[in-house]
């Protein structure tokens, strides 16, 4: 493990976060995160898929003639989304029907589709499967911070087990059901991203109008 | 009849792809910057979805679902786990057609919407709604009437976005909360508006 690997791990978690800066991978961000269990389940499943697909696509990369590649990552995607999916069927049947299409959808999911394209096409293997492994990551924390606030402040729970006693049991917690409906998880990630920009400014976006400093109001 | 508009408005308002579902959201965010661009998008997005769920639907009614290929002699065969494989084929093929046929046929279409049509074998509405057809068990007829809708849906909140978007450029937002930030909860606040709709039985 040399610099060059941990830096291609390291790299998407907070500084190119594939969520918060390279906008990829939103869709299931903001569907699977009202609970915990699922959330784990959804990235584990995707960082798998993202580092074995960008794996086997570096390894094919220099023979499949860049007028099909599409059709060539989305055949190993595919095959590999497949296997996911038979798996959570067969061991974790209750999770595989809460995620319900979410699951087939990391076909689509645009982290994978990115990396294939942006690192996988122009590097070799290891390297490739670090990258998704690092990109997977990113996203997972993005996805477990979002549905620990949303499991804890809109249920009192974590991962199904009593946090906050809520009122209605006796204790003095009353849940905030906002938080376990589909808006709110766009809420949290753009407050998310307020926090991650605050702390590392130089992922600001520039503004496409300044605003016009007010002068003479001295006079 | 009263059936199919009933899930024409279900699709389109009640279950939103992009607004209830976020299906769709890595585009629907990145492309929504101006009301030409989305409303282009929107086009493409309910031409590509009217195609594709109903061919979605003979295929797997017709070749991968449990029994049936009770045509062929095969009455134990069961494909179904391959249905992945199959509609995201199907979605790229027809993607592909599509945009040949715009090319020889349509210049002015294929000028207007050729730089989405790429866009769109991987945006996750498209493939969502085959799933879901192929989930809630929908026949040939619904699943027309499914496509058609959960596009227009699609398309109809891109473009409210975009034109929610074109007023936000000018507005003073806070430095870190700027562009990506700010259409988030944008996206929030429109999704809560949408869930007004929730409550409706039809």
């Amino acid at each position: 493990m040399n610099k060059e690997h941990t830096k291609v791990l390291v790299d998407p978690l907070v500084d190119n976060n594939p969520i918060t800066l390279q906008v990829l991978g939103i869709c299931s961000a903001l569907a699977v995160t009202s609970q915990l269990s699922t959330a784990l389940i959804m990235s584990l499943a995707l960082t798998s898929v993202t580092a074995f697909s960008s794996a086997g696509i570096a390894l094919i990369r220099n023979h499949v003639p860049s007028s099909i590649r599409i059709i060539a990552q989305m055949v190993i995607i595919a095959s590999l989304v497949i296997v996911v999916d038979q798996m959570l069927k067969a061991f974790a049947y209750e999770i595989s029907k809460q995620l319900s299409v979410f699951v087939g959808l990391i076909i689509t999911n645009c982290i994978v589709m990115g990396r294939a394209e942006a690192y996988a096409m122009k590097n070799p293997p290891l390297e490739s499967f670090l990258d998704g492994i690092g990109n997977g990551l990113g996203y997972s924390l993005i996805l477990i911070t979002v549905a620990t606030v949303r499991e804890v402040l809109g249920a009192g729970k974590l991962l199904g087990i009593d946090v906050l006693p809520l009122l209605k049991d006796g204790g003095w917690y009353v849940p905030n059901g906002l938080l376990l409906l589909p808006p709110s998880a766009f809420f949290l990630i753009g407050l998310l991203i307020w926090a991650v920009r605050t702390w590392k400014p130089q992922q600001v976006e520039k503004p496409d109008f300044a605003i016009v400093p007010a002068h003479g109001e001295a006079h | 009849m009263e059936a199919y508009i009933n899930l024409f408005i279900k699709s389109v308002f009640i279950e939103n792809m992009a607004l209830s579902f976020f299906l769709g959201m890595c585009t629907f965010i990145a492309v929504s910057k101006k009301i030409e661009t989305a409303v282009g998008l929107g086009i493409a997005v309910v031409i590509v979805q009217t195609l594709t769920v109903p061919a979605n639907n003979l295929i797997y009614s017709f070749l991968l679902k449990e029994g049936a290929l009770s045509w062929a002699g095969l009455q134990d065969v069961n494909l179904s786990f391959i249905a992945l494989m199959a509609c995201i084929g199907v979605i790229a093929a027809i993607v592909q057609i599509l945009e040949m046929v715009l090319d020889k046929f349509f210049p002015a279409l294929y000028n207007a919407l050729g730089i989405f049509l790429p866009l769109i074998t991987v945006n996750c509405a498209i493939l969502a709604g085959s799933l879901f057809m192929i989930e809630r068990d929908y026949a040939f007829g619904e699943s027309v009437v499914y496509g058609v809708g959960s596009g227009f849906g699609w398309a109809l909140a891109i473009t409210a976005m975009a034109g929610v978007r074109e007023k936000l450029k000018y507005s003073d937002v806070p430095p870190g909360l700027r562009g990506l930030g700010i259409t988030f909860i944008t996206a929030g606040l429109m999704a809560m508006g949408f869930m007004a709709f929730s409550g409706i039985q039809l």
